[in-house]
């Protein structure tokens, strides 16, 4: 399906942010300059974004440990996010939640979250909450294959057919669950006909292709919002870090990690609309040139910002108490 | 003639069964006047005094401290020096509680009325003449159950909700002292009740008042108990301690204000009244009630009881701390010592007199 | 005022709330009672011991619904939902059932609002039954509430009776931070005086439903009569007991508490939960720690022992604390000196 020029300069815009600010956040963890674990969604790019550019602040997407991607997908600020990774003030939440917790309710994003298969319930509610209170929102929850092995998963699945509600679940296949193949840890294998045994419409396409994804979520959400139908889509990503930073995964072979840099979503859109002539490469240059000054900008921002102060640590536990 | 007068456990409301005898007030063998407190009894919900109905001794204190017992029964017996022991043993003996009036307890249940929109309601008891009893600010038809059983002997007797109080309707639409008294006119008229002699409290008393100034023709006799509408002063304190009190504490506090004896503020009492200020809607029509009939923190209006033509009782206790006495004193009205806030419940056989008396007369 | 028994007060409260606010709806297992099948449901309908009868019948599908046995689905629908402006009531059928969705409550709903620094509101209750005595057995008969208390996020409302029930379900409902709301079931046909209109007890506000200078007994649920029970006998031997009722054990009303400790210097804790790691030991650290100035003996807890609910009659009915336990535990210490 043609896109129009300002859709696609989007979705390069932001594939592209993904992909500088992963790459920024694993360097400075390395360097030992963020706290705790991050997980990186490098070379999965057009799945997040292939998805969100489809829906609006009023829709909800629900997300993983793995969410940085999903964030800026859904359109959450760069500098609030590189603050909330580092733990400091003026953070997307405070400093109170850090990379696995990162969330923006007003962009619609329900959170990162920590706990494999702890979102897909959560947008079945938000898809509850849109139908009940017909805001014609839609809600997604993204999950990888890890997490189509959890009981809330399936239970998710089932219920969202039951109840008959407006969510699309998003399977990010990228071939491990931490660091453990997809080929090992899911009976059956074919996960998108398992969701098809729950009764919902599931369709696979390929991660390395922005608009097959694209093309795909906007039908099956489009559906979703029109007939509050729930509905499910396969993705085949790649996932070129390791589950965590720092994670040396011996458990995949050099070649395999050499083969899978191959696999680049960002490049393969670039080559196909300069290609085709929808793009210009000038135009694509200098959105990579503003892009690696944004996410500079914001690691610096990060790095010097202050801490959040102590009072923060019982602050917000309760609305009331 | 021998006079040998029974004292028993009195029913106070609608669902009292049992009573506790708490303290007996007077010695065996002790002299007492009409009117005296001779015993302190308790029930699940009110504390109070039962008064000798007339002068006489103590001769028998039948049940002992501590004992709780069904209504009716015995509690001691008063009587002239002059009878003789066998005389009042014999009384004693042959006492027999009323028969259980379960029927008429039935019914004592509420029932209610729409006036002008809202639903108001009301505890209505006995036959005779229309004897309408109006509460203060806080208050509800409950407040009157130490006298509404005795007069319903002599009355068709109606304690009312005010909207927002008790179980009526809880939004204020008209929240003056003239505008409750139309409402409460609405509320004569609904239930076709003619010429109703009225009796008010604290702010009740106002209201009456205010009915009496506005719609002569409703009120047979008007019979105010520590009401406003006399004068300004008034302790604006307290209904402010009333209207923000939140917890039970609070609530003890501000009720601890009415009486004179602050142990009547029983736990029960403090519980009815936080369950009331609990209600949806109640707190802010109390707000709503207490900014109208405030100004500055003085009474908001006053009635020129000169105007008015039907015959008026004003009684007050002199120890009352939130309206002062010396504005029912000034009028020429009766003040009793020992009292404070609520001579209907501090000194009910008194209260009940003067309004049988009223009732004789009318 | 008219007597309702517990049941019918829950119930009152919920339809009262639905009516009142659109974005309130109920969502459980059976709740509607039964979708999907042959039998009709009318108003008679709704839950599995009744107390969601006729809520079907009045709001309808969208809002009273029917779910698959489905807990960790339920609960994690009703915290997104919670999140994304409704306000839901999911049931949890027997607190139980925990085990199979507590993620969804401990990690997901109770941890929103600090996790995103402030910015999530969850106005989520969760009620479910809680309580032994009916010779359910081990997996139908616990008393989970200091599980829940131990959970920052949560606030935790277990009502001992009617009144207090039908009040502190509408303050959760209103309420926008996640409530566990525990209903003992042995206690739905209780029945006491309960106002037809709507209002509201705030939490973190003990009830003191009785005086003495001798000793003060906290209990909870259903513990709070068994200690009334007590109270009388021992006011018999001269030995006056005040009675507190915590009403929401998070958050807890340390003050009345403590207060009470300053008059009697005696602290006995009735619970019918495990003694372990308890609410019972939560109160006496409490009074140990903030009262230990006014103790005039040592603490004493009555609690259930550190084991399972059994099942036959008279092995369950010595497992819950009853009036002699009580009764012992008090007597126990009204004479007792402190160690020099």
């Amino acid at each position: 399906m043609q896109l129009d020029r300002a859709t696609m300069l989007e979705a390069y815009r932001r594939m592209v942010k993904i992909r500088a600010f992963e790459e920024r956040v694993g360097a400075d963890s390395m360097s030992g300059l963020i706290p705790g674990f991050v997980h990186l969604y490098a070379g999965e790019e057009a799945a997040a974004v292939g998805v969100c550019l489809n829906l609006t602040d009023d829709d909800w997407i629900g997300s993983t440990h793995r969410g940085h991607g999903h964030c800026i997908a859904k359109g959450c600020g760069v500098e609030e996010m590189m603050l909330e990774i580092h733990g400091k003030q003026g953070g997307l939440c405070g400093g109170k939640g850090g990379s696995m917790h990162i969330a923006d309710l007003d962009k619609g994003m329900l959170g990162a979250n920590g706990i494999v298969g702890g979102s897909p319930p959560l947008a079945v509610g938000a898809a509850l909450s849109a139908k009940v209170r017909r805001t014609g929102a839609v809600a997604v929850a993204f999950f990888g294959d890890g997490a189509s092995n959890q009981g809330t998963t399936a239970e998710a699945l089932n219920m969202a057919v039951v109840l008959q509600v407006p969510v699309l679940f998003v399977l990010e296949n990228n071939g491990y669950g931490e660091f453990t193949a997809a080929s090992y840890h899911s009976a059956g294998v074919d996960l998108a006909q398992r969701a098809a045994g729950f009764g919902l419409t599931a369709v696979k396409v390929d991660g390395n292709d922005f608009f097959a994804v694209h093309d795909a979520a906007r039908t099956l959400i489009e559906r979703a919002r029109q007939e509050s139908l729930p509905a499910f889509l396969e993705i085949d990503v790649k996932r070129w870090h390791g589950h965590f930073t720092g994670d040396q995964q011996p458990y995949r072979s050099a070649e395999e990690l050499a083969a899978v840099r191959l696999f680049d979503p960002i490049s393969s859109f670039r080559s196909r609309v300069v290609d085709a002539g929808l793009l210009d490469a000038d135009a694509l240059t200098a959105i990579d040139r503003e892009i690696d000054e944004l996410i500079e900008r914001s690691a610096e921002i990060a790095m010097a910002a202050p801490l959040p102060s102590v009072a923060a640590v019982t602050q917000d536990v309760y609305v009331s108490y | 003639m021998t006079d040998i007068i029974a004292i028993t456990m009195p029913r106070w409301g609608l669902t009292m069964e049992e009573g506790t005898l708490t303290e007996w007030l007077v010695p065996l063998g002790g002299e007492v006047a009409a009117g005296v407190d001779i015993v302190e009894i308790e029930s699940t919900k009110l504390a109070g005094t039962v008064e000798a109905p007339s002068a006489g001794v103590l001769r028998r204190q039948t049940i002992l401290p501590g004992r709780t017992i069904p209504v009716g029964t015995l509690l001691g017996v008063i009587a002239d020096a002059g009878v003789s022991e066998e005389e009042i043993d014999a009384f004693a003996a042959d006492f027999k509680p009323p028969e259980d009036d379960g029927e008429a307890a039935e019914s004592l249940r509420p029932q209610s009325v729409e006036v002008d929109g809202q639903l108001l309601s009301y505890l209505r008891h006995g036959e005779g003449a229309p004897l309408l009893f109006v509460h203060g600010f806080g208050g509800d038809a409950m407040g009157w159950v130490f006298v509404q059983n005795e007069l319903a002997q002599h009355a068709d007797t109606i304690a009312v909700d005010l909207p927002g109080h008790g179980a009526s309707d809880k939004s204020i639409r008209k929240a003056d002292l003239g505008g409750q008294a139309a409402i409460v006119a609405g509320f004569i008229r609904a239930l076709g009740l003619g010429k109703v002699h009225l009796v008010g409290h604290s702010m009740g008393g106002g209201v009456c008042l205010a009915l009496a100034t506005a719609e002569p023709d409703l009120v047979a006799s008007l019979t105010l108990l520590a009401p406003m509408g006399l004068g300004r002063d008034i302790n604006a304190q307290y209904l402010e301690a009333f209207v923000v009190a939140q917890k039970k504490r609070d609530v003890e506090a501000a009720l601890r204000m009415l009486f004179a004896d602050e142990s009547l503020v029983t736990r029960s009492l403090v519980d009815d009244v936080l369950k009331y200020k609990r209600l949806d809607g109640v707190d802010m029509a109390l707000a709503a009630i207490q900014e109208a009939i405030l100004q500055d923190g003085r009474q908001a209006e006053v009635f020129d009881v000169e105007r008015l033509d039907c015959p008026l009782t004003l009684i007050a206790g002199e120890a009352d701390r939130i309206i002062p006495p010396e504005q029912v004193a000034a009028q020429g009205g009766r003040l009793l010592d020992g009292v404070g806030h609520m001579p209907q419940a501090e000194a009910a056989a008194i209260v009940a007199d003067a309004i049988r008396s009223i009732l004789a007369a009318g | 005022m008219p007597k309702k028994s517990m049941r019918t007060a829950i119930n009152e409260a919920i339809r009262l709330e639905m009516r009142r606010d659109p974005n309130v709806i109920l969502l459980g297992e059976d709740v509607a009672g039964g979708k999907g099948g042959t039998g009709q449901l009318d108003e008679n309908f709704g839950g599995v011991l009744g107390v969601t009868r006729g809520l079907y019948s009045e709001f309808g599908g969208q809002r009273v619904i029917d779910t698959p046995i489905t807990e960790s689905a339920i609960m994690g629908a009703a915290a997104g939902a919670a999140i994304t402006g409704l306000r839901p009531i999911a049931e949890l059928m027997f607190v139980d059932f925990l085990g199979v969705c507590f993620d969804q409550i401990f990690n997901q709903a109770a941890k929103f609002r600090y996790m995103f620094g402030g910015k999530a509101r969850t106005p989520l209750v969760i009620r479910a039954m809680t309580g032994a005595g009916l010779r359910a057995g081990a997996q139908h008969s616990q008393s989970l509430h200091a599980i829940f208390t131990h959970i920052p996020g949560l606030k935790v409302v277990v009502p001992s009776g009617p009144y207090d029930a039908k009040g502190l379900l509408i303050q959760a409902i209103r309420d926008d931070d996640p409530v566990i709301f525990l209903e003992h079931k042995a206690m739905y046909d209780i029945e006491e005086e309960v106002p037809d209109g709507a209002y509201a007890i705030p939490f973190g506000e003990a009830n003191v439903v009785r005086e003495g200078r001798d000793v003060t007994i906290v209990a909870l649920a259903k513990q709070v009569r068994t200690a009334i029970e007590a109270a009388g006998r021992l006011a018999q031997q001269g030995i006056e007991a005040t009675i507190i009722d915590p009403r929401t054990t998070s958050p807890l009303d340390e003050d009345t508490i403590l207060e009470s400790i300053e008059e009697t210097g005696r602290l006995v804790v009735v619970d019918e939960a495990n003694p372990r790691c308890s609410f019972a030991t939560d109160v006496a650290a409490l009074v140990a720690d903030r009262g230990f100035q006014h103790l005039r003996a040592p603490i004493k807890l009555v609690t259930a022992p550190h084991a399972p609910v059994p099942f036959a009659a008279p092995l369950e009915d010595a497992y819950i604390p009853d009036a002699d336990d009580i009764c012992v535990a008090v007597q126990s210490i009204v004479n007792a000196k402190v160690p020099a």
